[in-house]
C-alpha cells in the first residue's frame, strides 16, 4: 500500500502544517512526491460581493479584513484605486504616513514568516525568537494606529491619524532594536548548518519558471527577477525614497529566506528616510461621498508580492465592482512546480516559502460533475433547505427545538 | 521482600515513573527557558498523565484492535524492565549476568518496534508513514549508539554493566578516554528518543503525530510515559557507561551524584534540541552512517590500542 502509485495523503484542509484550510492531496512513492493536487475554496467569504453592497468608506474597513497580516496593503490598494477614480490629490504627508505603516507592516509580516518557516522545519527556537521580536513592531503599530492588526489608518483622500514627534522617536528607537536583531537573524539563516541543509536546493523555481508562471514578490526576487511594484510603478512616497530591491540567485527556499531577512533591513532604511523627510501639512482631504463613474486598477507591493485591486464606480456611493487579486493567487501555481520530485518532508516549507495567505486568495469554486461536466450553482435558501434535509435523513432534526425556541421567544 | 521492594518501589517502577515525569518537566522547562518562554509548572507532566488516563480510549474501526492495544503495553514494560539491569549509584544492579548489555540494548529497541506495530496497525495514513520512518531511523541511529556504548565495554573487557562499573571504579580516570563515544551516543540517543533534529517520525508539520496519530486516552498516556522513561533509561545508561565515577562512595552522596549526572545529560539533550532544525530522513541516515559510524570506529580503535598498551 505504502509503495503503490495511488498512495495519496491529504495535507489539509485540516492539518498541523497549515494555518488556514486548504487542500493539498499529495501522491507519494515512499517519501518521494509524485504529484500534488491543490484545491482552493475552503475559506471563501464573498468579500468582493459584500463590497458592492456597502459604501466606499465602509468598504475600506471590509477590505482591510481581507487579510489579517497585510491588512494595510489591501486597504491602501483599494483606497488608491478609489482616489484615482475620484481624481483626489492626496496630501504628501498622508502618502508618507501610508509608506511608514506599509513598511512597518512588511517588517511584522516578514518576522512572522521567519517564525513560521522555522516551525515548518522543526526549528521552534527560531519561531519563539522571531515572534518575540515581532512584538516590538506590533507595539509600535499599536502606539501609532491604536491596533496591532487592522490598523484602520486609511481613508479616502488620506490617512486618519498623524504621527507626532514622540511617536516618531518611538519608531526610531524600535528600529534600532529591530535592525540589531535582524542582523542576528541574517547570521542564523546564512550560517546555521541544519537550516541550510533543510532550505538550500529545496523548492527550486528557475528564472524562466518565474516568468512563465508569473510569480510575484519575494518568491520572484529570490530567483533573480527584479520585480517590485515600489520601483516599477511607484505609489505613495516610494518615488522620493531611495532603497534597493533585494534579489538573490539561489532560486530556492534558502534564497527566499535571504531575500526576506534582507528586506527587513531595507524596510528599516525606508522608514528612517520617510520619518526624516516627513512633509508638513494636512493628513487628509475631504472626499466626496459619491464617487464619479469610472474605473481604476491599483497595484501595491504587499509583503507577499504584488497586490492588485480593480474598482469600478458608477456615480453612486457604492462601487459597482471590486476585484481583488491577492499575491498568493499568483504564487500558488508555482508551488506545484516547486514540489516536483521533492520529499514529503519538504512539502510544508515549500508551501510556507511563498508565504501563503489562503483566505485572501480564495475563490468560489463551482463543482462540476466529472462525467457530464455540468456545473451546479444553488442559492442560499436552497442550500439551507438541503442541509436541513441532509441532517433529517441522518436522524438529526432541529424542527422541534426551533419550535420550542420560537414559543419561548414569543412568550 | 527486599527484592520486591526494589523492583516495585525504589528504585523500581514507582520511582522511575515519578522520576521520568520530573525529568520530562526539567527537559521542557530548560527547552522553554532557552527559547525565551516561561515553560510549564512542575506538576504539568503528572497532570497531563492523569488527564490522559481519565480520557476515553478510541480504537479506530479499521485498525487491528489487538495489535493497536498491545503496542503501548509492550513498549512500556520493555523500557521499565531495561531499567532494572542498570547499576544506578552503586556498582551493583538488581539483575546482572554476563551479557546483560545486550539485553538492555534489546529492551531499548523493543519500544521502537512497538511504535511501528502500533502505528502500522492503526491504518491511518500519517501513522503508517510515521511508522515506516520510525523503522528507517532505527537502522541509522542504532549502530552508532551500540558501537559507542560497546567501545566503553571493550575497554573494560566485559559484557556486563555491573562488571563495567566495577572496572571503572578500579581504574578511576579511564572514562576520560571514552568522551568521543559519549558524544556519538548522545547524538544517537536523540534519534532513539525522537527529539529534534531527529524527530522525523513524529514531525507534526508533515505527518501530524506519526505513529501516535490515532492514539488517545490511556494508551496515549502509556506511550508518552514510555518516551519519558526511555529518556531516563537512556541517560542513566549513558551516565553509567561514560561517567562511571563515584559509584562506591556513601549511598546518599552517590545518589546526589547520580542525579547530577542524569541532569547533565538531560540538559545537553535539551540544549541540542534547542539549537538545531529537524533534518530530513535521508539527511539523517547519511549523517549517521557518514559521520557517526566512522567516529565510533575510531573510538573502538583508540580503545583497542589503549587495551594493548595501558592495560597490559
Amino acid at each position: 500500500m505504502h509503495n503503490s502509485p495511488d498512495f495519496k495523503i491529504p495535507i489539509g484542509p485540516q492539518h498541523p502544517a497549515l494555518k488556514e484550510p486548504e487542500s493539498f492531496s499529495v501522491a507519494l512513492k515512499g517519501e518521494k512526491i509524485l504529484g500534488v493536487d491543490i484545491r482552493l475554496g475552503y475559506n471563501h467569504r464573498g468579500i468582493e460581493k459584500a463590497a458592492e453592497e456597502r459604501s466606499y468608506v465602509q468598504d475600506i474597513y471590509l477590505i482591510e479584513r481581507v487579510c489579517g497580516i497585510c491588512s494595510h496593503s489591501h486597504a491602501t490598494c483599494f483606497v488608491q484605486a478609489v482616489e484615482e477614480i475620484a481624481g483626489l490629490a492626496v496630501p504628501a504627508r498622508a502618502l508618507y504616513i501610508r509608506t511608514i505603516i506599509g513598511e512597518l507592516e512588511r517588517i511584522h509580516s516578514h518576522l512572522l514568516w521567519l517564525g513560521v518557516a522555522g516551525h515548518e522545519i522543526g526549528f521552534d527556537t527560531l519561531l519563539m525568537y522571531s515572534w518575540r521580536d515581532r512584538e516590538v513592531v506590533m507595539d509600535i503599530l499599536a502606539t501609532i494606529t491604536g491596533n496591532r492588526v487592522n490598523y484602520g489608518m486609511n481613508t479616502i483622500g488620506g490617512v486618519r491619524r498623524d504621527i507626532d514627534a514622540p511617536q516618531a522617536e518611538a519608531i526610531l528607537n524600535a528600529l534600532t532594536i529591530l535592525e540589531e536583531r535582524t542582523k542576528y537573524y541574517i547570521e542564523i539563516a546564512t550560517e546555521e548548518t541544519t537550516i541550510i541543509k533543510r532550505l538550500s536546493g529545496v523548492g527550486v523555481l528557475s528564472r524562466e519558471d518565474v516568468l512563465r508562471l508569473d510569480a510575484v514578490g519575494p518568491t520572484a526576487r529570490a530567483s533573480g527577477v527584479k520585480r517590485d511594484v515600489r520601483v516599477d510603478d511607484p505609489y505613495a512616497a516610494y518615488a522620493e525614497l531611495s532603497f534597493d530591491v533585494i534579489t538573490d540567485n539561489h532560486a530556492d527556499v534558502y534564497g527566499r529566506t535571504v531575500v526576506r531577512v534582507k528586506e527587513l533591513l531595507e524596510s528599516c532604511k525606508i522608514i528612517r528616510q520617510a520619518l526624516k523627510n516627513l512633509p508638513q501639512g494636512p493628513i487628509a482631504i475631504r472626499a466626496p461621498r459619491k464617487i464619479p463613474a469610472g474605473e481604476a486598477l491599483s497595484r501595491y507591493e504587499a509583503p507577499r508580492g504584488e497586490d492588485v485591486h480593480y474598482v469600478k464606480a458608477n456615480g453612486t456611493e457604492k462601487p459597482e465592482r471590486v476585484k481583488i487579486r491577492a499575491p498568493t493567487l499568483a504564487n500558488v501555481q508555482a508551488v506545484k512546480h516547486m514540489l516536483r520530485d521533492r520529499f514529503l518532508a519538504d512539502m510544508p516549507i515549500v508551501v510556507a516559502a511563498i508565504d501563503p495567505c489562503f483566505s485572501c486568495t480564495d475563490r468560489m469554486v463551482a463543482l462540476k460533475e466529472q462525467a457530464g461536466g455540468r456545473a451546479k450553482v444553488i442559492n442560499w435558501q436552497a442550500l439551507h433547505n438541503f442541509s436541513i434535509e441532509w441532517h433529517k435523513q441522518r436522524g438529526i432534526d432541529f424542527a422541534p427545538l426551533n419550535k420550542k425556541l420560537k414559543e419561548r421567544l414569543a412568550r | 521482600m527486599g527484592a520486591l521492594f526494589y523492583i516495585l518501589i525504589f528504585p523500581g517502577f514507582l520511582f522511575i515513573i515519578f522520576f521520568s515525569l520530573a525529568i520530562e518537566f526539567i527537559d521542557r522547562k530548560i527547552y522553554a527557558r532557552l527559547q525565551n518562554r516561561v515553560g510549564p509548572p512542575w506538576f504539568q507532566p503528572l497532570a497531563d498523565f492523569i488527564k490522559l488516563l481519565a480520557k476515553e480510549d478510541i480504537v479506530p474501526t479499521a485498525s487491528n484492535p489487538k495489535m493497536f492495544k498491545l503496542a503501548p503495553i509492550l513498549a512500556l514494560t520493555s523500557v521499565i524492565t531495561a531499567f532494572l539491569y542498570i547499576p544506578l549509584w552503586k556498582t551493583g544492579a538488581l539483575f546482572s549476568f554476563n551479557g546483560d548489555i545486550i539485553v538492555v540494548f534489546y529492551l531499548l529497541t523493543l519500544p521502537t518496534l512497538a511504535f511501528f506495530i502500533g502505528g502500522w496497525y492503526s491504518t491511518s495514513l500519517y501513522a503508517r508513514i510515521g511508522s515506516v520512518r520510525c523503522l528507517t531511523q532505527l537502522f541509522a541511529y542504532e549502530v552508532p549508539l551500540f558501537m559507542g556504548i560497546l567501545s566503553s565495554a571493550l575497554l573494560a573487557d566485559t559484557w556486563s554493566l555491573k562488571e563495567m562499573a566495577v572496572f571503572y571504579t578500579q581504574h578511576p580516570w579511564f572514562w576520560m578516554f571514552n568522551l568521543l563515544g559519549f558524544g556519538i551516543s548522545l547524538i544517537s540517543l536523540l534519534g532513539k528518543l525522537e527529539k529534534v533534529p531527529f524527530d522525523i517520525p513524529e514531525a507534526e508539520t508533515e505527518v501530524v503525530a506519526g505513529s501516535f496519530t490515532e492514539y488517545s486516552g490511556r494508551m496515549l498516556a502509556y506511550l508518552r510515559l514510555t518516551l519519558d522513561i526511555e529518556m531516563v533509561v537512556g541517560s542513566v545508561l549513558l551516565a553509567l557507561v561514560f561517567f562511571p565515577f563515584g559509584l562506591n562512595i556513601n549511598p546518599a552522596l552517590g545518589f546526589m551524584l547520580f542525579l547530577l549526572k542524569v541532569l547533565f545529560i538531560i540538559s545537553l539533550i535539551s540544549l541540542l534540541r534547542t539549537v538545531v532544525a529537524r533534518l530530513r530522513i535521508d539527511q539523517m541516515i547519511s549523517f549517521c552512517w557518514k559521520y557517526l559510524v566512522p567516529l565510533a570506529l575510531l573510538q573502538i580503535l583508540v580503545n583497542l590500542i589503549l587495551k594493548g598498551t595501558l592495560l597490559k
